[in-house]
């Protein structure tokens, strides 16, 4: 997550102190993420450098210092919020790892491997329930991070009931991983 | 003392070779005001673990006990009267009927317990009413959305005196707005003092129970324990 442009963002809507931009970030991210103030000093500190904000003149920093956006910081702030995040490379993903090293281990029981993280994700997912149960209706922000987080989760949940079924049909044999065609595996390589 | 309880429960269809074993020696335990998913791949034997948990069925061997009572130590007309009076049914396709209105598709299991025309349908419309559907009370099911064909099915499920809900997928069709709708109304009768059972293979909707319980080939293989509090989720600190 960008803590950068997310300050920007706060920031286009007008001028505002560095304490006052972290206790709005934490509100506006449903307080999923806090912010420590050090961060958020570091990070106005580039982005002056780099010419995307300007700050009053006003010495060191600390509460009655104000930061403002450029116009090279608005247009930054209008370029990232329409650049997809890189998502062409699978991600190296380590409970797929885990399970492509499970499947060629002799006395390993697939299905009870898949349990232990299935379980272990439904119950991460049940307490994201819980928090929109309890606050995320009256809170946007925490509605939309939770969402995502759910959305998330289950996908993870429904790659491992696939992966079950497939290693059902394989037999109840273990497995023994098939080797990629070289063509897709140089594809692989190449998407690292 | 458990409302639902399933000791050692075993189905089997079919005889010989051909038999098939849906479920083996099952236990499950549900307590008044307690929520609690059964999730399992299709053909796990979660449809047939609720037909049994709700008398529609019979266990091969083992026992279902409601509010205490054996089923196997009641007649069929006593199991029948349990099924008017104390448990509430939902399915997937909601199974409204067609020619009547949600007020009457809700008042008919009291109606057909012998509770008078007018007693009943004032306690289904209050039902309705608690549920936010007080507008479409006079609607047919094929003038109401899925969402609301749903919330008229767990209406229909909850009202009177029912202390044990059975759903099979009941989010099935809809979409995660109305699912979540779906969830939390069965949560609220939870907390109205309802013993809840929802069967399913969507982990969305299993992670609104209290308990979640794995079937795997007719057999309990895993169940989670109590989350900690959500608190524990927050205070992460992001990535520059």
């Amino acid at each position: 997550m960008s803590v950068r442009h997310a300050l920007l963002g706060l920031l286009s809507d007008g001028p505002k102190y560095g304490h006052q931009l972290r206790q709005e970030f934490e509100e506006r991210t449903g307080d999923v993420w806090p912010l420590n103030v050090g961060q958020v000093y570091t990070t106005l500190h580039r982005l002056e450098r780099d010419g995307l904000v300007e700050s009053d003149d006003s010495g060191a920093d600390g509460p009655q210092k104000g930061y403002r956006i450029t116009e090279a910081g608005q247009a930054e702030l209008a370029l990232w919020l329409r650049t997809p995040p890189d998502l062409t490379s699978p991600p190296r993903d380590e409970l797929v790892i885990k399970v492509l090293v499970a499947l060629g281990l002799p006395g390993v029981d697939m299905h009870d491997v898949l349990q232990v993280h299935r379980r272990y994700l439904v119950e991460l997912m049940q307490q994201w329930t819980r928090l929109k149960e309890d606050e995320a209706e009256f809170d946007l922000g925490l509605a939309l991070v939770v969402d995502a987080e759910l959305l998330r989760l289950d996908s993870v949940v429904r790659w491992l009931d696939a992966a079950a079924g497939r290693i059902r049909r394989a037999g109840t044999e273990p497995a023994r991983p098939t080797m990629p065609t070289p063509r897709i595996r140089r594809r692989l390589v190449a998407r690292k | 003392m458990s409302f639902l309880e399933l000791r050692d429960v075993s189905k089997s269809y079919g005889q010989g070779p051909a038999q098939v074993r849906a479920l083996d020696r099952v236990g499950l335990e549900v307590e008044r005001g307690s929520l609690v998913a059964v999730m399992g791949p299709s053909g796990s034997g979660k449809s047939t673990l609720l037909t049994i948990a709700g008398s529609l069925e019979g266990p091969t061997t083992g026992d279902v006990l409601i509010d205490g009572v054996a089923l196997s130590t009641m007649s069929r007309n006593e199991q029948a009267r349990l099924r008017r009076r104390t448990i509430g049914f939902v399915f997937q396709d909601f199974n409204l009927l067609a020619g009547l209105t949600a007020l009457e598709n809700v008042s008919l299991p009291l109606e057909l317990d012998g509770v008078g025309a007018k007693r009943a349908q004032r306690a289904a419309a209050a039902v309705l009413d608690e549920l936010g559907l007080s507008d479409r009370a006079a609607h047919y099911p094929d003038e109401l959305s899925g969402g609301e064909r749903q919330r008229v099915a767990i209406a229909r499920a909850v009202v009177g005196d029912r202390h044990l809900l059975l759903a099979d997928e009941p989010s099935g069709a809809l979409d995660s707005q109305n699912g979540e709708a779906v969830m939390r109304m069965i949560l609220n009768a939870c907390k109205g003092g309802v013993a809840a059972v929802v069967v399913t293979h969507d982990a969305q909707l299993a992670s609104w129970a209290d308990r979640v319980v794995f079937l795997r080939d007719g057999r309990v293989v895993d169940q989670t324990v109590p989350p900690p509090s959500p608190e524990a989720l927050l205070g992460r600190t992001p990535e520059r």
